[in-house]
């Protein structure tokens, strides 16, 4: 029996103060799924190689399968559990829903964290800025193309101006 | 009534851009995939694996383990003795190793324990001891060494089966050829990695019936195997298959962790949970067979196929899963896309001490596809034919029954290839330098014994228009919608739907499919919205739920939107029925008048004459009582009467070009 004594933590969790209690080996992935119940956060290989698991801490994308919950101390996260606005989505929660972007949803959480912080940082990005911000996920369903047309769809959104979309990426191949 | 869904109104839901039914919720976080399942007092799993491909078990000594604190219980395969499989004819798996072990990764025994440190660190305190047997690792081992048996059953020494069908006359088609051509491929295997590790949590609650969330494409099978293993009435088990994380085919088995979380659940009485690492997903593997093929072909001058004959040899792994249809399926579909009126098909599936492969995305096709293609792409060169023209002018015929009685009905490939000859501008891409006939044919009397060392010789003075390092290739494709029969025999429909209506105009669509990922409950959710005229947001769908859907197979083999589909297209027929006679009554106008679109059933010749569909739901509840119906799919029966018969056929094949 894990003997050892919890380790305890402040931090701001989607714009909200919390406190948690975790044995402090935890990875803040563990403590966010299994001490919070926020299982949106996913895993997918708990090495750092298939960006399933992306949270947003202090606004940058990170492995919080690498990352120690203790470190989290202070700091500011943010879950998918914290991306819609009450019962409105995000605009790129939008997007991808509409394009068929998620399809299993598995990687979609960790998606639309590392989207997001690119957005914030690059409101008009080129799809090369889009390739090399989400390279760091690995999605096995899309092929990624519907993922790179939502970020960009959702973007143009936010610049309140309309693109013009593939017409594939809504009827598919005629 | 039923005619009338298959008449030509305009869809307004099937083939229009509408969000997936899951989608919001998988854009929030908010679906539950098997591993989010979290119960009070539930403990966690994890098992202990064979580090060795191959050995007896002689000992295994679980008394330093069970003295750790927080550890409630620990299993060996004595507990678990019923063996399993996917396939009746190969039952050779078991939860646990009982006797020996067969690939690194082969589960020998598990824990239960409080949290994942204490079952981890109990895991690591069993103590086995092994004698190491020689390891059968390659296909060529598998077929030349005979002792050790991996297992005791199969086609003699490690090859778990051989298959061998003969079509037509060979030798007269061999005889007919102008050009035989004989090639060796082999096609590597690889796994499927869905970006979800497996998971299942087994509950068994206080009436001693067990519940199952698991990460699976065929809650179905694995309601049977656990029935089987556990000897529980299928009855007390209910099995849910949570939405998965990916599958491709490598869900598709009834696993040990499935069987192992169950029997735990049952000693301890509390929820357990077991969670794949990424390595142990890749010792569950039923990944693509390793294949090594060899082809040999004959064709006429303009590439007309004579004869084939196909053999196969399949690294199969440690165990049989899918492995014999698998087999099979390496030759079955070589002659639906062009015309092979003579076939002959060889196929040895080996054991080896390795993970067990399976089905994988095309179960077993996309490897003699590779291997039919580039050969046909080497005829052609050696005929001096346009690769892409050779394949157009020989394509089967819609309609049609191919020399392995396969039944071909609408056939879409040859516009497949023009579509993909224009788009790919490939006219002006391939083509030889040299005027055609130029090259390769020499004598043309003897084109029969054109040697393709001289034609590859020759290649200096022949090319393409595209420059030297730019390629262009031609291929082509077909993959079957669904099996046309089920996995165990039986003369059930493949699938089944129930629906439910509401008096207050919702409408509960409940089938057994599983959704992977690939859209399966949307596709429930449009075509009953399709029929009934009402939106799909209107719908609830309820899937995957042994207890409350009625069966369907499985996600696999491409089956579910036929299949699933045409049952949904039934039921919804069926209660659409209902509706317009009750319908028919309130309004006084003659049955066939009666419409449903925009959440409205109404009167076709005076459209603002109708009620809503909610006010229909309650006349027909009001005049038959609840409206509930069901529908069901079976394939048609195949014309094909021999052994291995059952796999190839379909309901319809889906072809493609690239």
């Amino acid at each position: 029996m894990n003997t050892a004594r919890k380790a305890h933590i402040s931090f701001t969790l989607n714009g909200e103060p919390a406190e948690v209690a975790f044995a402090p080996h935890k990875t803040l992935l563990e403590v966010l799924r299994e001490d919070l119940a926020l299982t949106g956060t996913k895993h997918g290989c708990e090495l750092g190689e298939c960006g399933t698991c992306t949270v947003l801490v202090d606004g940058k994308s990170i492995l919080s399968c690498l990352m120690l919950g203790l470190d989290a101390e202070g700091r500011e996260v943010e879950t998918i559990e914290g991306m819609a606005e009450g019962s409105e989505l995000h605009p790129l929660q939008d997007t991808f829903a509409d394009l068929g972007a998620a399809q299993c949803g598995y990687c979609s959480p960790g998606f639309l964290l590392a989207a997001k912080e690119l957005i914030e940082k690059s409101p008009k990005p080129s799809r090369d800025e889009i390739r090399e911000a989400l390279s760091g996920n690995l999605c096995r369903c899309t092929g990624y193309i519907k993922i790179y047309e939502a970020v960009e769809l959702a973007a143009a959104r936010m610049r309140g101006e309309t693109i013009e979309l593939p017409r594939e990426s809504l009827y598919g191949c005629e | 009534m039923s005619t009338d869904g298959k008449n030509s109104k305009p869809l307004n839901v099937v083939g229009k851009p509408f969000r997936k039914v899951d989608a919001r919720a998988k854009c929030t976080g908010q679906t539950k995939f098997a591993d989010d399942i979290i119960l009070p007092r539930m403990l966690y799993c994890k098992i202990l694996r064979s580090h060795l491909p191959h050995a007896l078990i002689r000992k295994i000594d679980l008394s330093k383990a069970l003295a750790l604190p927080g550890v409630l219980a620990i299993i060996t395969g004595k507990e678990l003795p019923i063996p399993y499989g996917i396939l009746p004819v190969s039952q050779d798996e078991h939860a646990l190793c009982i006797d020996k072990v067969r690939f690194i990764g082969d589960p020998v025994a598990a824990v239960a324990a409080i949290d994942e440190d204490v079952a981890f660190d109990a895991m690591n305190l069993i103590e086995v001891e092994y004698e190491p047997l020689q390891t059968i690792s390659s296909i060529e081992e598998g077929v030349m060494i005979d002792e050790p048996r991996i297992h005791e059953y199969g086609d003699g020494g490690n090859v778990h089966k051989k298959v061998s069908l003969e079509f037509g006359d060979l030798d007269e088609g061999f005889g007919d050829a102008d050009l035989i051509r004989e090639d060796t491929f082999f096609y590597e295997g690889n796994t499927h990695l869905p970006m979800e590790q497996h998971a299942a949590v087994a509950h068994f609650d206080s009436d001693k019936k067990l519940t199952l969330w698991s990460s699976t494409q065929t809650p179905h099978y694995v309601h049977r195997a656990l029935t089987k293993v556990l000897e529980i009435a299928a009855s007390h088990i209910r099995v849910v298959a949570t939405p998965n994380g990916g599958g491709f085919g490598g869900k598709s088995d009834p696993f040990n962790h499935e069987v192992i979380v169950s029997k735990l659940a049952m000693i301890t009485g509390r929820p357990v949970k077991c969670t794949l690492t990424r390595e142990e997903v890749f010792y569950c593997h039923r990944g693509r067979h390793p294949v090594l093929m060899h082809v040999k072909t004959g064709v006429k001058k303009d590439g007309a196929i004579t004869a084939m004959h196909f053999k196969s040899f399949l690294d199969g792994g440690a165990y049989g899963s899918y492995g014999v249809a698998s087999t099979f399926y390496t030759g079955a579909l070589q002659t639906v896309t062009y015309e092979v009126p003579r076939y002959k098909f060889d196929g040895i599936r080996v054991f080896t001490n390795k993970p067990p492969c399976g089905p994988k995305r095309g179960h077993g096709t996309p490897q003699p596809r590779y291997a039919l293609e580039v050969h046909l792409d080497k005829i052609a060169e050696q005929l001096n034919l346009d690769p892409a023209e050779m394949r157009s002018r020989h394509l089967v015929k819609a309609n049609s029954v191919t020399a392995n009685y396969l039944r071909i009905g609408s056939m879409g490939l040859g516009a497949c290839i023009d579509k993909v000859v224009i788009g790919s501008d490939w006219k002006n891409k391939f083509a030889w330098v040299s005027e055609p006939g130029a090259v390769a044919t020499g004598s043309s009397s003897s084109i029969g014994s054109i040697d393709p060392l001289a034609t590859a010789r020759g290649s200096d003075t022949i090319g393409r228009k595209l420059p030297f390092g730019k390629g262009i290739g031609f291929a082509c494709s077909s993959y079957i919608c669904g099996a046309g029969l089920p996995i165990y025999w039986n003369n059930m429909p493949q699938s089944g739907v129930q629906l439910r209506l509401d008096r207050q105009g919702g409408v509960c669509v409940m089938c057994g499919s599983t959704d992977i990922g690939q859209g399966s409950d949307s596709i429930l959710a449009y075509i009953v919205a399709e029929i009934l005229g009402i939106d799909p947001f209107d719908i609830r769908v309820v899937t995957a739920d042994t207890d409350l859907t009625p069966v369907d197979l499985g996600s696999y083999s491409s089956r579910v939107t036929l299949m699933t589909g045409n049952a949904a297209i039934q039921a919804a027929e069926r209660a659409r029925e209902l509706l317009t006679i009750a319908v028919a009554e309130k309004l006084g106008v003659p049955i066939e008048n009666v419409s449903f679109a925009e959440r409205r059933a109404f009167d076709v010749e005076n459209p603002e004459i109708g009620v809503s569909f909610a006010e229909a739901v309650v006349v027909a509840e009001s005049k038959f009582g609840p409206i509930g119906t069901v529908g069901s799919y079976t394939p048609p029966r195949s014309p094909g009467k021999f052994k291995g018969a059952g796999v190839g056929p379909s309901p319809a094949y889906s072809y493609s070009a690239a």
